[in-house]
């Protein structure tokens, strides 16, 4: 790694401070990807700011069936929280699935999320519970938040408080993992909010987690897994690597949501 | 005895490494220590034109940036090839210059151009990325069968077209004629796929260099430390073989791997003498995927023409074998004596012929990799028997049983000359064990649940135990492949047992000591193994080609025996009996029928204190053996692999995994399943998951495992592992190799269990659910044009 | 330079190291605990795991300053002395070859044992495979990792 300066800030007007004052400043809420980069010199922040002493930016709690998860909180946190399991059970079971124990002790939601990775399962949660991502500046609606692979609009020194999950029907969360990395190949969030059928795609999309119109407006119609097989899923605008063209991953979509369908 | 020949001894070495002592070439930490790290080329195939180091050494803590023009200028030698193969038409092989640093061109993606020695790693690493080199990029030749093609880009000046050579073994015009009078002849081309070995210790290094003594010292992550310091001697001309202690302490993981002398470890040992430092280098995994000798890499066609008995008459293959940018230590012989020697597997087949051709490519070096030839033959051959039981209508295991070979020993049409076997008993074994008559049952059960049942079987035989000298050395091998022992009874009785095979993994320090304790009655705890230290141990060729049980474990026989004829002479001397009435069994030399004996330490303190020893016999109780082998020996057995497919997915579970080996003796069965274990894993990883893939212009696709698929717990089952035993005449132990056996019986198994339940044959390793969905696709697309 | 003090297998320790140390180069080179060994550079392989104020977690992919305070247990401090039932179990049913995966494989063998004592379900052979996502193995083909990590977790 090329030299940096670490800070463990407590509050999150500290952590704003040595991020406004570094040259170039690194948020660390986990490391799952910071801190590989780092290793393999693709990333040389000046100074890396660990939003993790910050009390405030941790835990889970409920009101209304609507759930607030701080920043902070690990995967392995909301996939053993009696309280998500009771609002939102689909999130356990995708938290639960990210990476391996190790990883879950240690990756965090809101990491996750500003890294936005294009293979990542939560953006998925966020994306189909039309979640709102609570900042130190702003709220942010999901819609607006993801901004393609690896890119969010969050803005230089904007933290990641919170994310608000609006209280859902129901909801349920699969996928296809690349036989390497793991990680979502196909993940597909399929959620009832406010009477409306939302259905996210991560893992699949060039641009990051995705909403698929065809999909949902045929489960509108009828909520079932047998209500894909006629919906268009083009392969434009998919991933085609070594493990999955975009034509299969098209296909997957198709096969990972009637799976999330069959279990919601 | 409880610890003998035959007993599930637990391992005597697993203390240290469940509590985190191992003391791998990493944990270890020299005076006066500074790091290296590479330069290495970011392109499969440029011109070299400058190297300007002047940013890093002006860094504080950078001690010095070492190129490959003063590495030749100090006389240090290019990395040299141990098999020399001539080609059929009589010329001798033509292969690349290596030099351990590059000079004027680069030719692979982690080609080393530079070593720069820093006081910290990380510091080592930032300077590394420092230093400016001016490339020139040239047009990379990448694809094995590609490379051959007219206009493809030129690898090595010297070597024309990028032919290494153009091999050929068997008899053409017999197996022409054979194919042409065939009743039905089964043609398929396969590829076999690139791997990257993936030790989970990364290769690692410790230079030393003692300028008083003049002498040199390299702690090294090596599977053979002997032929690592001949190499570095020798060949190299970096320190006289006196000169230079190589020591293997612990090492995790070799499959081939860490045969080899690479750059790296000459370049530290070189670069500690020019430093006056202490230098260590430990490889990161990229830097493995990038450059650790690759496996297999082959694309063939492949014909068995059959007889209207369904008898196989012929065998034809032509193979193209890609070694890569350079010619690794044991790349030559891998396609050629360790695999076409093969070619007629576990079968009776009166004709075959085989025609090899190796290529330079602007790849990674491609060298053995557990197996070693072997596997990439028996997958041919075992695709092609399964493709051609399907095309006849006949049950797979009732074409191979009927094709085996029956009568040992059985002179194949491909040199080798098989010792023992029993083929039918381990397929019967399988079949049983895999309940096949079932499968049918159960794969309507599948059907109704919407999967895909397939059973897939591979019957194998290899050649392991490397190997006869005297007949490597007639085939261009440019070293002999006997094995060394020592056994020293020290005066209280204990022993050591010096070896030059070395563990990294298959447990000799239990299995060797097994012996002793077998011959003596003495406890296992009372023998220790000595291995991996050239100061330490004699001359010894190390661990590889499945040959420390049946060439290693021989030499301990052989010394064995002549520890008890010296022990049988003073204790018939001691007791005033005749040698031919003793009987020594548990830790005593007795009499028989008397009650006269000597325990088994007094023996020993007889033999030092010399106060009452024959006449004429020197004290002492020491004797070294040198084993070489009059033959290989022949391990075979039959895998059943059943798989359930998602066609939907492509996804495939295997759900029975049935393997029946015949290793002739087992000295361990606990270790000998483990291998067994392993190696099935490792062969199910080559056919299901991993492929090291790099793009058209040469870049690594595949360099971490984010993208290159390792096998995990949940890829795999718990194994049914069942022995049959042929002893092969062609060791003292009967032993045969079971190292390798895992590797090269699984992977045609589980495609032929794919093939099988997707009803396609057009599938390729690795097997992953998308090329699975898409053999599926095809197939069909296929039934829909019909 | 970062302070970082820890609870390293009981005993506290301080040392002053770069901010970039990770807590697996801290282990290995500043306490030359080098049980814990690293395989991997993308968190993926296992053989860095430790527990970290409980959890199982990389230490190849943790900074030492982020663990400051925190009690850390290696493979070496797993035991008070002899072997946790986790190592023997280790030695008793062969789940190691080359040794270098296994410091990780046991770390992650108590961790999943203990999480699922916790919560009172069954550690199935399934639910086995699927916890060792994170470790990697070359030698055994996870056959007796399996049967080892079942075989402790009828004895802790």
């Amino acid at each position: 790694m090329y030299p940096t300066k670490y800070h463990k800030p407590d509050s999150l007007e500290a952590a704003s401070a040595a991020m406004a004052a570094a040259e170039d400043g690194k948020i660390l809420a986990g490391g799952h990807t910071l801190l590989p980069t780092m290793k393999q010199h693709l990333a040389a922040p000046s100074d890396v700011v660990d939003i993790r002493g910050i009390a405030a930016l941790h835990g889970i709690s409920e009101r209304g069936g609507a759930l607030t998860i701080g920043a902070t909180t690990t995967h392995a946190e909301v996939a053993n929280s009696a309280v998500v399991a009771a609002a939102c059970p689909a999130l356990c079971c995708l938290a639960a699935g990210i990476g391996d124990p190790a990883v879950r002790h240690v990756g965090t939601i809101g990491g996750s999320l500003a890294n936005n990775d294009p293979a990542a399962d939560y953006p998925a949660a966020v994306l189909a519970l039309n979640a709102m991502v609570i900042t130190n500046r702003r709220d942010i609606p999901a819609e607006d938040f993801f901004d393609g692979m690896f890119t969010t609009t969050l803005e230089d020194g904007e933290i990641i408080k919170a994310i608000r999950f609006p209280a859902s029907e129901c909801g349920s969360y699969s996928k296809f993992p690349n036989p390497a990395s793991r990680y979502a190949m196909v993940g597909v969030y399929v959620a009832r909010v406010d009477g409306r059928v939302r259905v996210a795609v991560t893992g699949a999309g060039e641009d990051g987690v995705f909403r698929h119109d065809g999909m949902e407006a045929a489960l509108s119609a009828e909520f079932a897994p047998d209500a894909l097989d006629s919906v268009e899923i083009s392969d434009d605008g998919l991933l085609s690597d070594l493990h999955g063209t975009a034509e299969y991953r098209a296909h997957l979509i198709r096969v990972i949501a009637k799976r999330s369908v069959a279990t919601c | 005895m409880s610890d003998g020949i035959g007993a599930r001894v637990k391992r005597k070495e697993d203390k240290r490494f469940i509590t985190g002592k191992g003391k791998y070439t990493d944990d270890l930490r020299q005076e006066n220590q500074a790091y290296a790290a590479f330069v290495r080329s970011p392109h499969a195939h440029a011109k070299l034109l400058g190297i300007n180091a002047s940013e890093a050494l002006a860094m504080d803590g950078v001690i010095a940036v070492l190129e490959g023009g003063e590495l030749n200028a100090d006389g240090i030698g290019n990395i040299i090839t141990g098999w020399a193969i001539t080609s059929k038409d009589g010329e001798p092989m033509k292969c690349g210059a290596w030099s351990a640093l590059a000079v004027e061109k680069v030719r692979y993606v982690g080609d080393a151009v530079a070593i720069v020695v820093a006081e910290t790693q990380a510091l080592a690493r930032i300077a590394a990325e420092a230093v400016e080199v001016d490339y020139e990029e040239l047009p990379a030749s990448v694809s094995t069968a590609g490379t051959l093609e007219p206009g493809a880009p030129q690898v090595h000046d010297n070597v024309p077209g990028n032919l290494i050579y153009d091999w050929e073994i068997g008899d053409e015009a017999s197996t022409d004629a054979n194919i042409a009078a065939a009743a039905h002849v089964t043609e398929i081309d396969l590829v076999n796929n690139r791997l990257s070995p993936n030790a989970m210790e990364p290769r690692s290094a410790i230079a030393i260099h003692d300028e008083a003594e003049d002498h040199y010292t390299l702690y090294t992550t090596s599977q053979n430390p002997h032929v690592a310091r001949l190499l570095l001697s020798a060949f190299y001309n970096v320190a006289p073989e006196h000169k230079l202690r190589v020591i293997a302490p612990d090492v995790g993981g070799g499959f081939g791997s860490k045969i080899y002398v690479y750059p790296e470890e000459l370049s530290c040992l070189w670069a500690s003498m020019k430093t006056g430092r202490s230098i260590k280098w430990t490889s990161d995994r990229s830097e493995a995927f990038l450059t650790d000798a690759h496996g297999r890499d082959n694309v063939t066609n492949i014909k068995m023409g059959f007889d209207e008995n369904n008898r196989i008459t012929a065998l034809k293959i032509h193979n193209t074998a890609n070694l890569g940018a350079y010619v690794s230590l044991f790349a030559t012989v891998t396609p050629t004596y360790l695999h076409g020697t093969n070619y007629s597997g576990v079968y009776d087949i009166p004709a075959i012929y085989g025609n090899v051709k190796a290529v330079h490519t602007n790849t990674t070096p491609v060298d053995a990799y557990r197996g070693a030839g072997r596997p990439e033959a028996t997958y041919m051959l075992e695709r092609v028997v399964e493709t051609a039981a399907r095309e006849l209508g006949v049950d797979p295991g009732e074409l191979r049983r009927i094709n085996y070979i029956k009568d040992f020993p059985y002179q194949t049409q491909v040199i080798l000359n098989y010792d023992t076997g029993d083929y039918v008993a381990t397929l019967d074994m399988a079949r049983a064990s895999a309940d096949v008559a079932g499968f049918p049952a159960r794969k309507a059960e599948a059907a109704a649940r919407g999967k895909l049942r397939g059973l897939g079987y591979a019957s194998f035989v290899e050649a392991s135990g490397i190997a006869p000298s005297a007949a490597v050395g007639s085939l261009g091998a440019g070293v002999g492949l006997w094995e060394s022992a020592e056994v020293r009874v020290n005066p209280v009785g204990t022993i050591e047992i010096l070896t030059g095979s070395h563990s990294h993994g298959q447990s000799h320090e239990t299995t060797f000591a097994q012996l002793a304790s077998d011959r003596f009655g003495i406890p296992i705890d009372n023998v220790q193994i000595v291995h991996g230290d050239t100061d330490k141990v004699q001359f010894g060729m190390g661990t590889y080609g499945s040959r420390s049980g049946p060439v290693g474990m021989s030499a301990v026989m052989r010394a064995l025996d002549k520890v008890e004829a010296k022990v049988r002479k003073i204790a018939a001397h001691t007791l005033e009996a005749s040698e031919d009435d003793l009987v020594i069994e548990n830790g005593e030399v007795k009499v028989a029928g008397t009650d006269k004996k000597m325990a088994w330490h007094e023996v020993g303190l007889a033999a030092y204190t010399g106060h009452n020893l024959p006449p004429d016999m020197e004290p002492g109780l020491k004797e070294g053996a040198f084993f070489d082998p009059v033959n290989f020996a022949f391990p075979a057995g039959t895998f059943i692999c059943e798989v359930e497919v998602d066609p939907e997915t492509g996804v495939t579970d295997i759900v029975q995994f049935v393997a029946a080996d015949d290793f002739g003796t087992i000295i361990n069965p606990m270790v000998v399943e483990g291998q067994v274990h392993g190696g099935v894993t490792q062969g199910i990883g080559q056919a299901m998951l991993e492929g090291v893939v790099y793009d058209e212009d040469g870049q690594l696709l595949t360099g971490s495992y984010m993208d290159y698929a390792m096998p995990r717990a949940a890829d795999v089952p718990s194994f049914v592992v069942e022995h049959g035993c042929t002893p092969t005449p062609n060791n003292p132990l009967g032993i045969k190799g079971c190292g390798e056996a895992g590797a090269i019986g699984s992977p045609p198994a589980l495609i032929n269990a794919i093939t099988d339940a997707i009803g396609s044959n057009d599938l390729q390793m690795p097997a992953t659910p998308l090329a699975v969905w898409q053999a599926l696709q095809a197939a069909k697309s296929a039934v829909a044009a019909e | 330079m970062a302070t970082v003090n820890l609870t390293v297998n009981g005993k506290a320790v301080r040392r002053d190291v770069p901010d970039t140390t990770l807590l697996s180069e801290f282990l290995r080179e500043e306490l030359r605990l080098t049980g814990t060994h690293v395989g991997c550079d993308t968190s993926q392989c296992g053989a860095c795991v430790v527990h970290v104020d409980g959890k199982a977690v990389k230490s190849c992919t943790m900074l030492a300053a982020a663990a400051a305070g925190g009690e850390v247990t290696t493979v070496e401090g797993l035991a008070n002395g002899g072997l946790h039932p986790m190592q023997q179990a280790f030695h008793d049913n062969h789940g190691l070859q080359c040794g270098f995966c296994t410091p990780g494989m046991i770390m992650s063998g108590v961790d999943m044992v203990n999480r699922y004592k916790d919560s009172g379900r069954e550690l199935t052979e399934a639910a086995i495979r699927h916890e060792l996502e994170g470790n990697i193995c070359r030698c055994t083909g996870y056959h007796n990792i399996v049967k080892s990590i079942q075989d402790a977790a009828t004895k802790m």
